[in-house]
């Protein structure tokens, strides 16, 4: 079998809470990533979904060493990259790229689209072969922008425009893996199927993998080969697009499917909904046992006390006591 | 009954750079206890519309034509005719409006009972204590745990899905006959979304009152709308029931937009289906029909008819109106 090209392994990220006042101390942590595991393969995509601050971004940045792990290791092409100096990644950076959400605040907005994209070059002083120039329109080319716009600023462009800006710049220096971090959560959905789309041409022309994090699960699968599903900092559930979507193991997952609305009247008026009660807790004092237990509809004490180890059902790993 | 008539509605607001159109023409109207629909993309009007209406938009700045007969506790009155100081008997009290974000109507240093009671104080000539009942009665059906000791909490000390159900009890407070809920689950995540539609159902049934909901998530139409108006670049662009609208969408642009979304219930497909291009500029609308750009039907309209007429929205089955020269009636 061919090395992964990203391996992570109980990764986690604490954000230490500071008390207020003159003598700040450490209240206690943020676990905003707690253990998740997880491989990508190369040309793979892997989903990453979950509710509101469940830590789908701070897992991406961690990843790139955008944050200092907090412990678990993280491996890029068999190499541990975990404890590594931010001058030890900077050959590396140009392997791994990032993508946002916000197409409004990611691109400043002083500087003309064809300098944003061409600052990659400069950031690692590389030379493209028919100059910068050249190099930054076929990108433009490529994700669909007029070339001829290249000394036009971010404001002169719609927002899938912007996006594309985003997705040119990642690509500049030829990466092998991209974090898209909610690539197409503020684009209509017109505009959202013309990015989703490309970013699925641009992975079979270059050989990507990507980590694509979302909330909307209906996007997910569309552009995933595997989905990982998170709550509260941990992985829930982790398995083949159709068979996660098909057959969801755990609670949690089978939830989440159920409150997507289906956009068709009849199904969607006459399908057995789940409603979740509650909210979902504070990541800094995270309920013992299953950290779903406050909201499950099958915990029992068991769920209370003891975390549940992950088990391989089929294809997918489910952590769950009682999986369906 | 006709609860809101609403024709002729233009909104302009001038800026240095010209005039923007965003509310073109557009004419509807809302049954009591009925529950309309408005979608369409980003900047497509639906916020401006009802702002006109409630009289929130700046005179100074907002040129706003029309009218809206609505009928009120008084008796028939025009929402867009009437002096803005009038209407403030009328707002929450037979209208009220929920948004994206509650703490745009939450403020933030009262306590969430100071405001349930001061919005029913405002247009109920009773004793504080009896607001008081009807703040807590209302804090427990919208799903407050303990409202009794709640209602001296501040906003803060509620998540997002809870904040959105005090501003829903606040809404409600006066028993209005139309909601209008402006992207009210937009901003929440699907498990809270799907509390607050089931919620805002029950209430619907319980208080018989009317909704404009405002969305751009045909999913979240689909399971809650009686009736469906499309909006593109200030126009509505198509209007049905909304079976009918899933089944038969008649403008190219709806059916675009219902092939574009990616959907859970069917084998993904590699590729979606996207509507090429982006909405026009609302400064410079195209001459002809506002969609012609990007429709990929164009082609079936002799001539160059789409970039020269704009198409009038024109009945196709009972109640069901669509605004493209594809599928008119002869001699409609
Ligand atoms: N830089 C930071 N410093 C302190 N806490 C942070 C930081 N970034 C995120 N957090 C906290 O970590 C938790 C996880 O946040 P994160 O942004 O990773 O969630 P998310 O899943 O990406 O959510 P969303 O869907 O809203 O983007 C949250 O409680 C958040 O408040
Ligand atoms: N005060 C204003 N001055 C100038 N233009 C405005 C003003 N308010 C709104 N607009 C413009 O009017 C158009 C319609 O805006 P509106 O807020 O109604 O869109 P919307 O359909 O509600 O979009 P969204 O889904 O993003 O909320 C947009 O082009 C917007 O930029
Ligand atoms: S472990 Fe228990 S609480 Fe957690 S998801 Fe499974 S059944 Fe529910
Ligand atoms: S009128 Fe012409 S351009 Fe407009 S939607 Fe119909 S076919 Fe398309
Ligand atoms: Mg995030
Ligand atoms: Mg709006």
């Amino acid at each position: 079998m061919t090395t992964p090209i990203l391996e992570v392994t109980n990764l986690a990220k604490f954000f230490p809470i500071q008390s207020q006042g003159i003598f700040s101390r450490v209240k206690g942590d943020n676990k905003a990533v707690n253990g998740i595991s997880f491989t990508l393969n190369a040309g793979e995509t892997l989903g990453l979904v979950g509710e509101s601050g469940c830590g789908k971004s701070t897992a991406g940045r961690t990843i790139l060493k955008l944050y200092e792990p907090t412990s678990g290791t993280i491996k890029f092409e068999g190499e541990d990259i975990t404890s590594y100096s931010a001058s030890k990644m900077k050959p590396l950076r140009t392997k791994m790229q990032m993508i946002f959400q916000d197409p409004y605040s990611s691109l400043n907005p002083r500087h003309t689209i064809g300098s944003i994209i061409a600052a990659s070059y400069e950031i690692q002083k590389i030379t493209p072969e028919n100059g910068v120039k050249r190099a930054v329109q076929d990108l433009m080319e490529r994700v669909g922008l007029n070339p001829e716009h290249y000394n036009r600023y971010p404001h002169e462009f719609s927002g899938g425009q912007r996006q594309r800006i985003g997705i040119a710049r990642a690509l500049a220096l030829k990466p092998k893996f991209i974090v898209c971090d909610e690539p197409v959560s503020a684009l209509d959905v017109s505009i959202q199927a013309q990015v989703i789309n490309l970013l699925d041409d641009l992975r079979d022309d270059f050989g990507l993998s990507y980590l694509f994090i979302a909330h909307d699960l209906s996007v997910v699968q569309h552009i995933s080969q595997r989905v990982a599903v998170m709550y509260l900092g941990k992985i829930m559930e982790l398995a083949p697009t159709e068979e996660l979507y098909k057959n969801p193991h755990h609670p949690y997952t089978k939830a989440l499917l159920s409150a997507i609305p289906i956009p068709d009247p009849i199904l969607e008026r006459k399908r057995e909904q789940i409603i979740l009660s509650g909210d979902i807790p504070n990541p800094v004092n995270p309920p013992t046992g299953c950290v779903f237990n406050t909201r499950c509809w099958k915990a029992q004490d068991k769920c209370r006390t003891t975390e549940p180890v992950i088990m391989q059902i089929g294809a997918s790993q489910v952590a769950c006591h009682f999986p369906d | 009954m006709t609860l809101l008539e609403v024709k002729n509605l233009s909104v302009g607001f001038p800026t240095p750079d010209g005039v923007v159109h965003a509310v073109n023409d557009i004419s509807f109207s809302i049954d009591a206890g009925e529950t309309l629909a408005i979608v369409g993309e980003s900047g497509s009007g639906k916020t401006v519309t009802n702002l006109a209406m409630m009289g929130l938009l700046n005179s100074n700045t907002a040129q706003i034509s029309g009218t809206a007969r609505f009928q009120s506790h008084t008796g028939e009155i025009d929402l867009l005719g009437i002096d803005p100081n009038e209407l403030q008997k009328y707002r929450g009290q037979d209208i009220s409006m929920i948004f994206q974000d509650p703490m745009s109507s939450l403020h933030p240093y009262f306590s969430i009972g100071d405001q349930i009671i001061e919005a029913h104080q405002v247009h109920n000539k009773v004793d504080p204590d009896v607001s008081k009942e009807r703040a807590i009665e209302l804090l427990g059906l919208v799903g407050i745990p303990d409202p009794a000791s709640r209602i001296t909490s501040f906003p803060h000390q509620f998540s997002g899905g809870m904040r959105q159900r005090v501003m829903i009890a606040m809404a409600l407070v006066n028993n209005p006959s139309l909601l209008i809920a402006d992207e009210p689950t937009t901003a929440l995540d699907v498990t809270v979304q799907a509390q607050i539609l089931s919620l805002l159902k029950d209430l619907q049934r319980e208080f018989k009152m009317a909704v404009i909901l405002i969305t751009h998530d045909l999913g979240v139409v689909a399971g809650a709308a009686d009736r469906v108006n499309v909006m593109y670049a200030g126009r509505i662009v198509e209007s049905a029931n909304v079976f009918d609208l899933y089944a038969k969408p008649a403008m190219p642009y709806t059916q675009g937009l219902l092939d574009s979304v990616p959907r859970l219930d069917r084998p993904h497909t590699n590729r979606l289906s996207a509507i090429p291009g982006q909405p026009p500029s609302m400064i410079s609308l195209p001459d002809g029909c506002s969609f012609a750009p990007r429709c990929s039907r164009i082609s079936e309209v002799a001539g160059s008819k789409c970039l020269m007429i704009m198409p009038e929205l024109t009945l196709r089955t009972d109640a069901h109106s669509a605004r493209c020269f594809i599928g008119e009636r002869a001699g409609a």
